[in-house]
């Protein structure tokens, strides 16, 4: 088996912080192969982010500690000095953020920010950077490129202002591409269009996406891999279908019962998660999310309570949860048939 | 649309007819500003129980002199008529039975001294200018500067440090201050020249060392300010999501720091910076009376203790102009540095 693109392996991300130690990520392990995509999703809190910014290494470094390996293209980056981390980020990797109002400066245009990239990892001129600005704007569908090229972000609508964002970050075609929640701040219309730029980007360019979200339909349409996490940790790990069609573990199918289906029947109606996501400072005993399981007492033993169950992943597929095999049958095939007519 | 301007790489132009018709607008609301303070000025200074001309008539004072020095003032008339005498003045000059012809723009005679108020506030101004303007360069120089390094060793010792101090420099008085470093540094120690003032088109250098002084004691308190003021908005700016996508597109934590972060917080120190200008430009009055400094604050003092109106409606009205012109100047500048304002 050849070494993945990226590989992740037991990633702990702690924060210390006046009240004690925030286990935001807690041995997060996975890995993505070039111009795949992995989709991540998670309550609010869950470490998706978290570990997105520890990838890139933007982290506080004043409290916060890093732990695991995280390989890209076989090299070390939780040990990787400021310096060459400076030159892999916007380089090799980079990252669309959320809101790209906020994400992008206001002082500057969009020409500048962009250009700005290109000239720091590849020492072109103003004039050049400039031309690659207008090139990368025609390519993520902004129109007249070279009269907008020196808009400040405020005079960009939100779908362009990240169309912007995306060509910032793919002005010097990086490998890895993070987009933490790219869409979420958009309408529908727009959310569409800047998936499907993602994905003929990613055809043409052979990049590796992590898409986090907590948007399934979303994961439904870009990801090829999806992992799911909850308070820190990976709880269900697959592919797109597998995850979304035939869930292994009952966060996920809690997900999944919250959100309509289209092509399922109207009548079953949504039941959404009981509770509130678990405190990261002290989190619950055993599989963090027991408190709000719906099969915690099924297990024999109360062992959801004191034992962390195991991920155990065979082809890319599995799940971390005490349910025997037989009582998974039981539960998740009943789900998959209510879904799927 | 209108037609688009052609910008250099990365700079907006502002257009031109905007910020003309930015200037026009507002320089007439500063015309209404004061206009309205010199009548409130006027209103204030009659409300006050002292009569003027009571004064200047003397110890001996019949009806009929205090009659004719009301007359001589200028004060014997109602109120509206004596400020629309004054209101002309400014504009066509004014004539006086005891001085002559007062050219425009006529802020009238002082009661005191009986000389031209224009030409003794022309006398004053330069010494609080240059009191105005080399405290600026002081405190802009150590208050940005010491609070960008607090802001850059955010939390470490150094941070401490200078937060404390500037806590502590904060609480001081200039008149205690002032009178302690002249003892120390020209009294005791001979390192700089007692305050006096040199105009600079004399000798630019005993100018400077004649008001080192009265500059350090003068930004001591607004360096303060401008350190305390600089490390919270930097920190803030600091934490937006705009300097994390700086970083995240491999832009060094130097690069961000002074291109993105500086940038964001330069905003509230300019307002700040042009307001307090304004004020300085109006007479430092403290500082000048601690220094014996003869500029337009203790021109100010004397005036309302000498039942002056003349004189403080002049003062009065050259430091609401240098405020209200530091107002638009700020204003202006704001647009410059943030795209986001428009001078609509």
């Amino acid at each position: 088996m050849s070494t993945p693109f990226l590989s992740v392996r037991d990633l702990r991300v702690h924060f210390s912080t006046e009240d004690g130690v925030v286990k935001a990520v807690d041995g997060l392990s996975f890995d993505l192969e070039k111009g795949k995509t992995l989709g991540i999703v998670g309550e609010s809190g869950s470490g998706k982010s978290v570990t997105n910014m520890a990838i890139l290494g933007l982290h506080d470094r004043r409290n916060t500690a890093l732990d695991g390996e995280i390989l890209l293209d076989g090299k070390e980056l939780i040990t990787a000095t400021e310096r060459e981390l400076e030159e892999l980020r916007g380089n090799t990797m980079s990252m669309i953020f959320q809101d790209a109002l906020a994400s992008l400066s206001p002082y500057h245009t969009i020409g500048a920010q962009i250009g700005e990239t290109y000239r720091k990892h590849t020492g072109a001129s103003k004039k050049e950077a400039r031309e690659r600005a207008v090139e990368m704007l025609r390519r993520v569908g902004i129109p007249q490129p070279d009269i907008r090229v020196d808009d400040y972000p405020h005079q960009f609508s939100g779908g362009m202002r990240q169309r912007a964002m995306i060509a910032m970050a793919l002005v010097c075609d990086p490998e890895l591409l993070i987009a933490d929640e790219p869409t979420t701040a958009l309408d529908v219309t727009v959310q569409a269009q800047i998936m499907d730029l993602l994905k003929d980007l990613q055809q043409e360019f052979g990049t590796a996406i992590i898409f986090i979200t907590h948007d399934l339909g979303v994961i439904a349409d870009i990801a090829d891999d999806v992992l799911v996490m909850y308070g820190g940790r990976c709880v269900e790990r697959g592919t797109k279908k597998e995850v979304l069609r035939t869930p292994q573990h009952p966060y996920t199918l809690g997900l999944l019962s919250s959100m309509p289906s289209l092509d399922g029947p109207v009548d079953v109606p949504l039941s959404p998660i009981p509770g509130s996501p678990p405190s990261l400072l002290n989190p619950p005993s055993g599989c963090r999310f027991h408190p709000r399981c719906a099969f915690a007492e099924k297990v024999a033993g109360g062992l959801c309570s004191t034992e962390r169950p195991t991920l155990e992943i065979v082809d890319g597929r599995g799940s971390a949860c005490h349910l025997t095999p037989e009582q998974k049958r039981e539960i998740f095939d009943g789900f998959t048939a209510a879904r799927t007519h | 649309m209108p037609p688009r301007l052609l910008t250099p790489y990365g700079i907006r132009q502002e257009n031109p007819t905007a910020m003309f018709r930015f200037l026009v607008r507002r320089t007439l609301g500063a015309a209404v500003i004061m206009l309205i303070i010199s009548a409130l000025v006027f209103v204030l200074f009659y409300a006050a129980p002292r009569d003027p001309a009571r004064i200047a008539c003397g110890k001996v004072c019949t009806p009929e002199t205090l009659a004719l020095v009301r007359k001589n003032l200028g004060i014997a008339d109602p109120l509206p008529v004596q400020y629309w005498e004054w209101l002309k003045g400014l504009f066509v000059g004014r004539e006086y039975t005891s001085f002559g012809h007062c050219p425009a723009p006529c802020l009238g005679y002082s009661f005191q001294n009986r000389e031209p108020v224009l030409s003794t506030i022309l006398d004053r101004f330069p010494t609080t200018i240059s009191l105005a303007i080399g405290s600026s360069v002081v405190f802009l120089i150590f208050g940005i500067g010491t609070g960008m390094l607090a802001a850059v060793k955010q939390g470490k010792t150094l941070d401490k440090v200078a937060s404390s101090a500037s806590l502590i420099a904060s609480s001081m008085q200039i008149y205690v201050v002032g009178i302690f470093a002249t003892y120390l540094l020209v009294d005791q120690l001979h390192l700089l020249d007692r305050a006096n003032y040199t105009p600079f088109t004399e000798d630019p250098a005993k100018w400077a060392a004649g008001l080192l002084v009265p500059w350090l004691v003068l930004s001591l308190i607004f360096t303060a300010n401008y350190t305390r003021m600089t490390r919270s908005q930097m920190v803030e700016t600091l934490s937006e999501d705009y300097v994390r996508t700086a970083r995240a597109k491999g832009l060094s934590r130097r690069t961000v720091f002074f291109r993105f972060a500086w940038r964001g917080a330069m905003g509230p120190i300019v307002t700040i910076f042009g307001l307090d200008l304004g004020t300085l430009l109006g007479g430092a009055i403290i500082t000048e009376s601690t220094f014996s400094l003869q500029g337009l604050g203790l021109l100010s003092v004397k005036a309302v203790s000498t039942n002056d109106l003349p004189m403080l409606l002049g003062v009065v009205l050259v430091a609401a102009a240098a405020i209200v012109v530091f107002n638009i100047i700020v204003d202006s500048v704001y647009a410059l540095i943030d795209p986001r304002v428009r001078l609509a």
